[in-house]
């Protein structure tokens, strides 16, 4: 398998006690919270964390984008995966993602992209998101277009990458004269896409379309919900007619090693149960504005995830419930391969600083990661034949 | 209660569901956010003096939702069939909130047909500096308080234990507010540049204590539309026809049966 980091670059100093007066760490915390000095410093921090795991050997790097937010630090994350080009060597480069419906000019995204791809030689990974519900209200993007907006820009994207231009691209929400992207990416016909999400009958099936084949990777859900979308996509590919490779699905899963079980969950309990608790808290109608999902998804969401989440969630509960990966480098490489037999997955996506996490044990547990956990399970879930990263010839 | 009746009418490929009681002058109600999926007191009233026909707006209600329904303008255009397809030569519009945004877009692209019009705390407009409440960021009960004035009407109101018809058409019903009124939140920047063609006898209605679109937005209506008569009514909220329902009334029949009282603010 295929390890990535993926960080998701808090605002660490926040005042925990902000929910006594305010109802979400999104939207509607003022930002009186945040100090410019202290995000400065953690900017740098979490770049130094990225880059370091670029030096442990890992296969990835991974940023991503979340607006008026305590929850991350990374409105743009296209301006830290510039940072990290040039400072990192071999780790692939992956904004996961982008929110595609609440850009007006999603042609920014194919030429941004593109510019991280020609940067780092093909070491580039695009993600597509439709974003959480909240950032329809930051953003104003009405939350009912959400899922036509998001295939109409995906679909402007890969054609302005692999179609010569110019040429006029005619949409519903997007209608550009001219599309003719300079530069075009390094990548031949373009970057990997892949798709982060929650779980949804709909995405599945579209990722999974042989014209597509995107990697697809499920992100803060029970360890039985991962189980069952992975084997959903993996049907979806059969009735399509092939048979999917484990690096089309990934798993991004809250992680942390220490030296014993007993020190790991000590050292991470305050601060992954701060990362569920306090940094993602938010109302339901922050999470799905009238819109965002079908009724009959908004309707389940309500009374079955959004309840749960509604209540405190332990760190017991969440290794329990296969949210959280804690423990001895024997314990994780133990859990990694069941998960993997389980799953099926082909990358491993762990987000190896969460909450408050401070810097020696985010340091701490990369490093032990990838020292100890990856050489007993990388030999696990490998897909066969690898593409390389070429550019496309130059023509006319 | 009064008789009314409830059928389902296709315009422009669209199939609503159509209340209707009373026996008059033919009146057009166009309801708000909240739908009008059940014959309601203030229909009941209204019908003592008029023909009511209460349309439930595509996307709301058990009406369909079209493919066409992008934006709030699609239903003025809508209902300018409507009224074509259902003959109504001469009547009196009334709209609420949403509806009356609606009403303000029809009269502002067609007044011909109309006899009177009354608005009552219509969306629309954007009046700057006076911020409006987000009902899209509070949970069901703050809505349901935040709508009323009365405390003890909202307690009556959420005491009501909702089927799950009602609950899935609150649902769709929302869906359809959502794409419609989202962004720009609740109002259409071209209209208040053409409220001016409104030359029929006007009534603006609303409630001191809207918390959703606040008192200024009422003197901004006023000030818009020429001739038009104010009517704001203390110790109420978004819905006057539903907390105050007398001086509801009172404010329709009064630009209903009086053509001439333009100007005559209250």
């Amino acid at each position: 398998m295929k390890f990535f980091f993926f960080h998701l670059m808090p605002y660490g100093a926040l005042d925990l006690d902000y929910d006594k007066k305010h109802e979400s760490a999104y939207l509607t915390l003022p930002n009186s919270y945040y100090d410019p000095k202290k995000g400065h410093d953690f900017y740098h921090r979490y770049l130094d964390e990225l880059v370091m795991a670029d030096g442990l050997g890992y296969d990835g790097i991974c940023v991503n984008e979340h607006h008026q937010t305590a929850y991350g630090m990374m409105p743009s994350p296209n301006v830290l995966a510039g940072a990290l080009a040039r400072e990192t060597k071999t780790a692939k480069i992956c904004v996961l993602g982008r929110a595609l419906p609440i850009i007006n000019e999603p042609l920014t995204i194919a030429e941004e992209f593109a510019m991280l791809d020609n940067l780092t030689a093909g070491r580039f990974i695009a993600g597509f998101v439709r974003g959480l519900g909240t950032e329809y209200h930051a953003s104003m993007a009405i939350p009912g277009f959400s899922h036509e907006r998001f295939h109409e820009a995906h679909d402007l994207i890969v054609r302005a990458w692999t179609e010569t231009g110019p040429f006029e691209f005619e949409g519903k929400h997007f209608h550009f004269q001219y599309v003719n992207l300079w530069p075009r990416p390094y990548q031949s016909p373009h970057p990997p896409i892949w798709i982060p999400s929650q779980g949804s009958a709909e995405t599945i099936a579209w990722a999974a379309h042989p014209s597509r084949r995107y990697t697809y990777l499920i992100t803060f859900s029970p360890v039985e919900s991962v189980k069952a979308n992975m084997a959903a996509y993996r049907k979806q590919c059969e009735d399509y007619g092939y048979t999917s490779t484990p690096d089309q699905l990934g798993w991004a899963v809250p992680l942390y090693v220490s030296d014993t079980d007993e020190a790991a969950r000590r050292e991470a309990k305050p601060h992954i149960e701060a990362f569920f608790n306090k940094f993602l808290r938010s109302p339901p109608q922050f999470k799905a504005p009238p819109g965002y999902t079908s009724a009959s998804s908004y309707k389940r969401l309500m009374q079955q995830k959004y309840k749960v989440r509604q209540s405190f969630m332990s760190m017991e509960s969440l290794i329990e419930n296969g949210m959280f990966v804690c423990g001895s480098p024997e314990t994780v490489a133990a859990t990694l391969e069941q998960r993997q037999a389980d799953l099926g997955f082909g990358n491993l996506v762990g987000i190896q600083q969460f909450g408050t996490l401070p810097a020696d044990l985010t340091a701490n547990g990369l490093t032990l990661f990838a020292n100890e956990v990856m050489p007993r399970v990388r030999h696990l879930g490998v897909t066969a034949a690898a593409s390389t990263a070429e550019p496309a010839p130059v023509g006319e | 209660m009064a008789e009314h009746t409830s059928e389902f009418i296709e315009v422009a490929g669209c199939k609503v569901e159509v209340l209707r009681g009373g026996q008059g002058p033919v009146l057009l109600f166009l309801h708000g956010a909240g739908g009008a999926s059940a014959w309601a007191p203030y229909m009941d009233r209204l019908a003592e003096t008029f023909d009511v026909i209460v349309p439930s707006h595509p996307g709301y209600g058990r009406s369909d939702t079209p493919e066409w329904l992008d934006r709030l303008t699609d239903l003025a255009y809508f209902y300018l069939d409507f009224i074509e397809q259902l003959g109504l030569d001469r009547f009196h519009l009334v709209g609420n909130s949403l509806g009356g945004w609606i009403a303000a877009e029809i009269a502002v692209r067609s007044c011909q047909r109309l006899d009177s019009l009354t608005l009552v705390s219509p969306a629309g407009i954007h009046v700057k500096g006076a911020p409006k409440g987000d009902i899209f960021l509070w949970d069901a009960e703050t809505r349901v308080r935040n709508t009323l004035f009365d405390p003890a009407l909202a307690e009556a109101r959420l005491a009501v234990e909702s089927s799950e018809e009602d609950g899935d058409i609150a649902l769709k019903n929302d869906f359809t507010t959502a794409k419609l009124a989202w962004q720009p939140r609740f109002y259409n920047p071209d209209l208040r540049k053409w409220l001016h063609r409104i030359q029929v006898p006007c009534a603006i209605v609303w409630g001191a204590d809207d918390k959703i679109f606040p008192e200024p937005y009422a003197h901004a209506y006023h000030a818009l539309i020429p001739g038009s008569t104010l009517r704001v009514i203390p110790q109420c909220g978004h819905l006057p026809h539903q907390e105050k329902l007398d001086e509801f009334i009172a404010s329709v029949t009064t630009i209903a049966t009086n053509n001439n009282a333009g100007g005559a603010a209250s």
